[in-house]
């Protein structure tokens, strides 16, 4: 099926830009904390670490090298390292080292992707690290000063004191003394009960200059001489430019140029922007649109359907007993068929970047959630080397996971390829970016429950046919054909596992890849998975006769923070009394991201197909809190994105390309549609989870579940806009 | 050519009539922090005041805005004093990635200096912009705060 394969140029893109990484950039990842001889900050100042530099005047600028998109990981990231220096946080400011200074220091700063709710998690050992190293050598720096052991000396918000002399001195005044010592081999790191810094729901530090129009975004970037590129992509993926009729805008205003990028766009390059978008819409392409135009939504949902069949071959993510004998044998048998469909990212802030090639040199400005994928991407693009390359981050205006791709950033290379010592700032069009997202993956599922005499369950097969995100865009990531992120939170154990105990289960994934590009979208495989296997649950409780909470809690005996947050929801929502007339609850709990979440709706429905959600309440155990005022709008904007998903999102296929191409057909909820969203947090310590993703698993289906509720009518199929029913 | 005033200052600028304001003001008059969202009137992220209407840029003509009393982000503040929804934005810590809030900000100033104290009906019938990191909780919150105070 030679129209059901990725685009080639995804995994040709991504295999180079591993390697770029693999062989140039992947020295290993090298922590040094500080080192006899001193790096100086750009503005002179000492930097006691990597992670540390402190002004004279006692500012600390902390260094961040995961990405910022709204998420608050730059201030709580900062929180960490604050928290261990013991320094002012009211003197505190941040600045992101580039990818090129990282690879140039053997990745000195470590990775910096952010996605997979990973911005905190995986970096908060390193980050306390860092400035557990710092207040160190910064204690022994004035203890060296005053000739006394540094065991004598203590320090509060950044003030140095030899208690027996009453001296005091200010980090600012002993950093240039302090960068010069030998770090430490060994820190001791504060137990979290002790945070004074972190664990704190402390405002962010980025707020100020969001409020004033001054922060700069990717869209906003201003070089000398910068000129500005509209492009279009061929409609189809996969398909290509065979042609296109330069003199019909040749001499319109401001027009610069008009250039190929790759093989499947044309770029027209003029003094602003919407110039060179008017001259794009006017200028004639002819595609190659390859066989690619045959497929349809219809096509796809055949081809997936036809996965749900068991004779067609699939993957194993986890099983124990007999699943077929056990449903053969049970006294009840309950099936359904789901189904989730594409959706795109759709950022307020279309895709961007600004680009300036010359004969020896490479600089991009972006907001980019890995700012190393894209400097590998500017490497490869350029053909330069990296020491001839950068990368300079920016402000994010919302990343989701499409940020975290590097498309957009290629192109913007490739086209200043063309005008050498030119920095040119490419924007999509919403149009453009609507259509060319890398879109969560389509998929459907088929589930079979066994119910036996006594309305226990003791048999689930949960049968997914669709596409894989891994086989596209980190193919080296699949296990012998399998895509293992496929069953996140459904999986038998790790990060992302399935809450229930059934004595007979199989899961399984038969991968069907259409052409349609996918990525990770926000909370990525849960969101399919949790929305399957809540609503079916919701379902066997149903048959079972049984209170959808209870009948859940007889499946958790042994998944007791999988039960946690499920109790927690329950109680705040007050499941067991009685809702108010005319207004029904749902709930739902997975795991996702290393953290246990849950959650439940109250909702009315008017005619059957008039939604009012009026409460909304959700449970998070992260393990740790870095701040929970961030924690409470990650899980309340979650609900946001995924009810958005549920009830407006949804791309559709006609003619191999993506209908939607904007807000009016690709919706997003409003202020007068959400709820206040009241979460409860129960960090139980001991594991790290994130926060960004897991809770959009559980919005869609507490509110599915509640409108069976509320009309005894099951919903299985997203977008509830292709099932007539709205917002109220 | 066409002569625009933004924040009081009157701009001459090199544009065809048909330039959408959104683009005059960021790329002609050079101030950035009126954002493109959609270009379409959906999304409110080009969200200024005309003559003190909360106006979606995108959809207004050059030649339209000619005239007009044109106020962006960067006009919303008096001489060093913050406007009260930037305030309140900044103590309530409403943004998230924030590329929405400039519009945001622009629809909810000119809501209450209609409507001083608005009901929660009022906000939700009047502030219709898409933000898609879901602040929307935040920014009710902090729209009561600034009508209570």
């Amino acid at each position: 099926m030679n129209k059901h394969v990725s685009p080639k140029m995804n995994r040709r893109a991504f295999v180079i830009g591993t390697a770029a990484v693999g062989t140039g950039l992947a020295i290993g990842l090298d922590l040094p904390f500080g080192g006899p001889a001193v790096v100086r900050a750009a503005d002179g100042s000492p930097e006691v670490n990597a992670w540390v530099v402190i002004r004279p005047d006692d500012t600390v600028v902390i260094r961040i090298a995961r990405s910022e998109m709204g998420q608050g990981s730059l201030t709580g990231l900062a929180q960490l390292v604050a928290e261990e220096l013991e320094c002012d946080w009211t003197k505190v400011t941040t600045e992101y080292p580039t990818p090129g200074q990282s690879v140039a220091r053997k990745r000195v700063w470590g990775d910096f992707s952010t996605g997979g709710s990973r911005g905190i998690r995986t970096s908060q050992d390193y980050v306390r690290k860092g400035g557990a190293t710092a207040r160190v050598m910064l204690i022994q720096a004035a203890a060296d000063e005053w000739k006394v052991p540094a065991s004598e000396c203590t320090v509060a918000k950044g003030v140095i004191t030899h208690t027996a002399s009453g001296k005091t001195t200010t980090y600012g005044k002993v950093a240039e003394a302090a960068a010069k010592l030998t770090p430490p081999a060994e820190v001791k790191l504060k137990d979290p009960k002790d945070w004074t810094i972190a664990g704190k729901g402390l405002l962010r530090l980025d707020t100020a200059d969001k409020t004033t129009g001054t922060m700069v975004y990717g869209i906003d970037i201003k070089l000398p001489g910068m000129l500005n590129a509209a492009i279009k992509d061929c409609p189809v993926f996969g398909g290509k430019v065979k042609s296109f009729d330069e003199a019909k805008i040749t001499g319109m205003k401001g027009v610069r140029k008009v250039v190929k990028v790759g093989d499947s766009a044309v770029a027209v390059v003029a003094d602003t922007w919407w110039q060179a978008k008017t001259a794009l819409e006017a200028l004639p392409i002819v595609w190659d649109e390859g066989d690619n135009a045959k497929v349809s939504s219809e096509t796809i949902a055949k081809w997936l359907a036809e996965g749900l069949d068991d004779a067609q071959p699939a993957y194993v993510g986890n099983k124990n007993g007999d699943v077929k004998a056990a449903i053969a044998g049970a006294a009840k048998k309950i099936e359904a068929v789901y189904n989730y469909p594409y959706q795109n990212h759709a950022t307020m802030e279309p895709m961007n970047a600004t680009a300036l090639y010359t004969a020896d040199k490479c600089e991009v400005w972006c907001g980019t959630q890995n700012g190393e994928a894209a400097f590998a991407a500017v490497l490869e693009a350029s053909g330069l080397p990296a020491e001839k390359c950068d990368v300079h981050k920016v402000m994010l205006g919302g990343g989701f996971g499409r940020r975290g791709m590097t498309d957009y950033v290629r192109q913007a290379v490739a086209i200043a390829r063309q005008m050498p010592g030119t920095p040119i700032k490419l924007l999509w069009s919403r149009e453009e970016d609507m259509t060319h997202g890398r879109y969560h993956p389509i998929t459907q599922c088929k589930m079979t429950g066994a119910l036996d005499a006594d309305n226990n369950l003791v048999a689930l097969h949960y049968r997914l046919s669709g596409q894989s995100i891994l086989f596209s865009v980190r193919p080296d990531a699949l296990q012998n054909g399998m895509d293992p992120a496929a069953f996140q939170g459904v999986a038998q154990s790790g990060e992302a596992a399935l809450g229930y105990s059934v004595p007979n289960l199989l899961v399984e994934h038969s991968m069907r890849n259409p052409h349609v590009p996918p990525g990770f979208w926000r909370g990525v495989n849960v969101n399919h998975n949790a929305i399957y296997m809540e609503c079916f649950m919701d379902e066997l409780a149903h048959a079972a006769g049984q209170d959808p909470l209870e009948f859940r809690r007889k499946l958790m005996g042994k998944n007791p923070k999988h039960l946690a947050v499920l109790n927690a929801v329950a109680e705040k929502i007050g499941w067991t009394t009685p809702a108010p007339q005319g207004v029904y609850r749902g709930i739902a709990q997975v795991m996702g991201y290393g953290s246990y979440v849950a959650g439940a709706a109250e909702i009315s429905v008017t005619d059957g197909s008039k939604v009012k959600v009026l409460r909304i309440v959700a449970s998070t155990d992260p393990g740790y809190v870095v701040n929970p005022a961030q924690v409470e709008r990650q899980i309340a904007g979650s609900f946001v994105y995924g009810l958005s998903a549920l009830f407006y999102g949804g791309c559709t296929v006609k003619d191999g390309r993506i209908e939607q191409t904007n807000f009016d057909t690709f919706n997003s909820m409003r202020i007068n549609e959400m709820p206040k969203v009241e979460s409860v947090m129960v960090p139980s310590g001991g594991f790290w989870g994130g926060v960004g993703e897991p809770t959009i698993g559980v919005a869609a289906p507490a509110v599915l579940n509640a409108y069976f509720a509320a009309t005894g009518k099951r919903i299985r199929s997203v977008p509830l806009r292709d099932q007539n029913i709205s917002f109220a | 050519m066409a002569n625009l005033t933004i924040n009081g200052k009157t701009f001459t600028l090199d544009v065809e009539p048909d330039t959408p304001l959104l683009w005059a003001i960021r790329e002609n008059a050079g101030l950035t922090g009126t954002k493109y969202g959609c270009g379409i009137a959906q999304c409110g992220a080009c969200t200024v005041h005309m003559d003190g209407v909360a106006t979606r840029s995108c959809g207004v003509s050059v030649a339209e805005a000619e005239g007009k009393k044109i106020t962006t982000i960067e006009g919303l503040a008096s001489g060093g004093t913050l406007h009260k929804v930037q305030q309140a934005w900044i103590a309530k810590d409403v943004p998230q990635c924030g590329y929405c809030q400039s519009g945001m900000i622009m629809a909810v100033a000119a809501l209450l200096s209609e409507k001083p104290r608005p009901t929660d009906a009022d906000i939700d019938e009047a502030i219709t912009n898409i933000c898609r990191c879901g602040t929307f909780q935040q920014v009710r919150e902090a729209i009561h705060t600034i009508a209570s105070a």
